[in-house]
């Protein structure tokens, strides 16, 4: 294979892992603070919808995000009341949300714009373009490094970046702040926190909402960044590949931004190796399209060792007597 | 329902309406708090002295806990007043009673296992949003503090790697670090060896010294003699009497607990140890790290005798009681039950046990002993529930059950009198007394006993002691280990003593001194008492 075509399977691959970094950091700060969330993928889609659709309407990009931001925002808010608030089963409150997301999106879109549940496509003022860094077009002709920095690097959505610089920003905000101490420490132990005279509810609605806003992020990339308008079910399962990627991760930053690139790099090649014969056969593309949810699966099992997840996880914190 | 204020304590002892500001660092009047129809705490008046270690003992439910809730903003008492350094305050909540000076230390720890220390320490005190600084001080801090109160600690090993010992180290330097002058201590000896429970009162000593004031709830009469200067007994909500520990004794304590008289000392005649019923062959267990524990062990028990396993926690022990009942693979060996062996091997060897007459009562009976969330009968039958007086084929007999559930409960006084309960609400006593009976009751020929009395009342421990003598007497075998030395020497009939891995001595709890036992479970022949007790430590970690 020569340069270009892995320049292009790698572009890809940063493409394909931005919702899923999203995503990914989306849930961690959720299940850091002891809230699993299943929701996700109904959080990204009610996002990507909700983007699309007044992106659409007003012609405007930054108004469709703040729109996928905020529904993002809303349904968090409403699974946050169902799971901290009203002690309600964390799991069943994801469900829910995905459910609602699946549902709800589909039937408004048809309500709304009659096209079959799609949005309108968006013109190319609303919807993230691609951006291209300074000098990207001047080191273009240098050989490797150049061409790395101009295909690479150059020339993704702002999404992308925003995805990618959330890494540091989290792992900061998670291991050096007074912020990040005490969502850790209420993902593991509330009645220490508690104890300590800190609100562990407060605590875990503000991880809650931080999942919102990224899962917005993560719901706008899907409609008006890397698409350009909103598709029936277009979050496809990647929600819940993010939780794969996070459990894989052992839910740290650093290593689901690797894990995100390894499952944005499955999808990549996926898409590469449809209608290419291997070994002189042809393989359906149903099967290489499966390959990267059979390889979570596989990952998941095989390599993963023992994940042990934030211990209070799952449970809503009731005072005692 | 007598006196207040510690009795007899100094020759400017004043009436404790007009005392000085500077005598009582806490002063409680008239307190009272109830949980629905549950008076928990009773028009209590208390006086703590500053700079004094003052033990609250009462059984569970007495209202100890509670009333140390209440100063300690977890609660908020009915009616009452509570003084600190002489001025009223209204503590509403944990945060307010940490500025007033007021630190806790509670029963189970309250850190994060994944947490280093330092990030233990700090946690709800940091300074500023981002944590740098703050740690920066906290080390400072604890440099401090560990020179001050010889409190030792590393700041950057993380909880869940050090001992129990040195968490609830992390738990005093919490509070000292948030500037607690007045330090509640809650049961803090249940989960500790007794070299770390002697290390956590030389600290306490430590602290009193140099000024703070010492609470410390407990039921442990041993510890109140040892380690206070006052205690106040609290029996039923109320508190019944305050007393100068010097001026006391444990009987007397006892008693007051109780609300009647009670043997601290086990009543039993001579043993008449008949033939072999348990004998156990050079056995090996590994642990599940596959680390030996158990190293090339042999003993037998006879009919009619009680045979103790003394030795510091974490001596194998635990492995010997979980190979023996069939809990756990043993590497080697063969474990005989009236000189046939038995097949112990699988995860179902303790069915097997059990069916050939080996009864066990685990170590920890929360985690091995009894599904806390199920109804207390359903437990009573937990492990023999395709026993056929509890029903044919797949269905369950549920009244049968109930009933001899009912029965054993008058049999063991377990109260409440409620087969319906839920495990949980039963005091551990009460829990520990659900398992006996249900193993007892078995007719074994072969009881085994782990820990009979951890975290048990006194009452209850006096009742549990007398069904295990009765047992004895009654022909059966009897395997007891506990790390309570007081208990195995008053209780077995022959002392095995276990350091690391290996029976390393008997003894014959007649004749032999706690000093000798105890340099028998630090693993030393014939060097002095203290520093086998550090050596002891030392082998542990």
């Amino acid at each position: 294979m020569d340069l270009v075509i892995i320049l292009s399977t790698l572009d890809a691959t940063i493409r394909l892992s931005t919702p899923l970094l999203l995503a990914c950091l989306a849930g961690l700060y959720s299940e850091r603070a002891g809230v699993f969330d299943i929701g996700l993928e109904g959080k990204m889609l009610a996002a990507a919808f909700g983007a699309a659709a007044v992106a659409a309407v007003t012609n405007n990009v930054w108004l469709g995000l703040l729109a996928g931001v905020g529904v993002s925002l809303s349904t968090s808010a409403l699974q946050g009341a169902a799971a901290i608030t009203l002690k309600g089963n964390q799991l069943i409150a994801g469900v829910a949300i995905n459910m609602l997301a699946a549902g709800l999106t589909t039937f408004l879109g048809i309500q709304w714009f009659a096209q079959g549940g799609r949005t309108p496509a968006l013109t190319p003022d609303s919807r993230f373009g691609n951006m291209t860094l300074p000098f990207a077009d001047e080191l273009a002709g240098v050989p490797v490094l150049g061409q790395i920095y101009s295909e690479l690097i150059s020339g993704h959505n702002l999404l992308v970046y925003i995805a990618f610089l959330a890494v540091p920003i989290t792992w900061f905000v998670l291991y050096r702040t007074r912020f990040g101490l005490r969502l850790r420490a209420v993902g593991e132990n509330p009645k220490a926190v508690d104890t300590a005279g800190i609100s562990v509810i407060a605590l875990r609605y503000q991880a809650v909402l931080i999942t919102g806003l990224l899962c917005g992020l993560a719901g706008a990339f899907f409609s008006i960044a890397q698409g350009s308008g909103f598709g029936n079910n277009m979050t496809a399962g990647k929600g819940f590949i993010a939780l794969a990627a996070l459990i894989f991760a052992k839910w740290k930053p650093v290593p689901a931004m690797f894990t995100c690139l390894l499952f944005g790099f499955l999808d990549a090649l996926q898409i590469r190796l449809q209608n290419t014969d291997i070994f002189g056969v042809t393989v359906p593309v149903q099967a290489i399209q499966a390959l990267p949810y059979i390889l979570t699966v596989v990952l998941l099992a095989g390599f993963i060792g023992k994940a042990v997840g934030p211990k209070a996880g799952g449970v809503a914190y009731t005072k005692e007597r | 329902m007598t006196s207040n204020t510690p009795s007899g304590a100094t020759s400017a002892q004043r009436p404790s309406g007009a005392a000085d500001a500077s005598e009582f660092a806490i002063e409680l009047r008239k307190i009272n708090k109830r949980f629905g129809p549950v008076h928990a705490n009773r028009d209590i008046d208390l006086a703590i002295r500053r700079g004094s270690v003052h033990g609250i003992v009462g059984e569970n439910g007495a209202g100890k806990s509670t009333l140390m809730s209440i100063l300690y903003g977890f609660y908020t008492a009915d009616s009452g007043e509570i003084r600190v350094n002489g001025t009223t305050h209204a503590i509403t909540d944990s945060r307010h009673a940490l500025a007033l000076g007021i630190g806790m230390v509670h029963q189970h720890f309250m850190l994060v296992d994944n947490f280093t220390i330092l990030e233990n320490v700090i946690l709800g005190a940091e300074d500023k949003a981002l944590l740098g600084p703050s740690l920066e001080r906290a080390r400072k801090e604890l440099v401090r503090l560990a020179k001050d109160y010889r409190l030792d600690v590393d700041p950057d090993a993380v909880i869940e790697d050090v001992s129990v010992g040195t968490q609830q180290r992390v738990e005093i330097l919490k509070a000292l670090y948030r500037g607690a002058d007045v330090l509640i201590l809650d049961e803090p000896t249940g989960v500790l060896t007794p070299a770390e429970a002697d290390d956590l009162f030389r600290v306490l000593r430590e602290l009193r010294d140099q000024g703070k004031t010492i609470i410390l709830i407990t039921h442990k009469l041993r510890e109140i003699m040892a380690i206070t200067d006052y205690v106040s007994v609290m029996r039923q909500g109320a508190i019944v009497e305050t007393l100068k520990t010097s001026e006391t004794n444990p009987e007397q304590l006892a008693e007051l607990m109780v609300g009647r008289r009670v043997l601290l000392r086990v009543e039993k005649g001579p043993a008449h140890p008949g033939e072999v019923l348990l004998s156990v062959e050079n056995l090996v267990v590994k642990d599940d790290l596959g680390v030996t524990r158990v190293k090339d062990v042999s003993f037998t028990v006879r009919a009619g005798e009680i045979v103790g396993i003394a030795g510091v926690a974490g001596n194998g022990q635990s492995e010997l009681l979980e190979s023996v009942s069939g809990m756990r693979d043993q590497s080697a060996g063969i474990v005989r039950l009236k000189g046939k062996p038995l097949s112990l091997e699988g995860d179902d060897g303790a069915h097997r046990a059990r069916q050939a007459g080996l009864a066990h009562v685990p170590e920890d009976r929360q985690r091995m002993g009894l599904v806390t969330a199920f109804e207390e009968w359903e437990n009573s039958i937990l492990g023999y529930e395709d026993d056929k007086a509890y029903g044919k084929g797949i269905l369950l007999d549920i009244d049968a059950a109930r009933a001899q559930a009912r029965e054993r409960i008058k049999k063991f006084d377990i109260r409440p009198a409620n087969e319906r309960l839920k495990t949980a609400n039963f005091s551990g006593g009460n829990q520990q007394k659900i398992v006996l009976a249900r193993e007892m009751e078995r007719n074994p020929d072969v009881l085994i006993v782990g820990q009979p009395t951890r975290g048990v009342d006194i009452g209850a421990i006096e009742f549990i002691h007398n069904q295990i003598i009765k047992m004895r007497d009654a022909g059966k075998a009897i395997l007891l280990v506990s790390v309570e030395l007081d208990e195995i020497r008053s209780l077995a009939d022959r002392i095995l003593v276990m350091f690391d891995g290996q029976i390393v001595g008997e003894a014959d709890p007649a004749t032999a001194t706690e000093r000798d036992l105890g340099l028998m479970m630090a693993g030393i022949g014939n060097k002095a008492a203290p520093q086998a007790r550090v050596a002891a430590e030392g082998q542990r970690e």
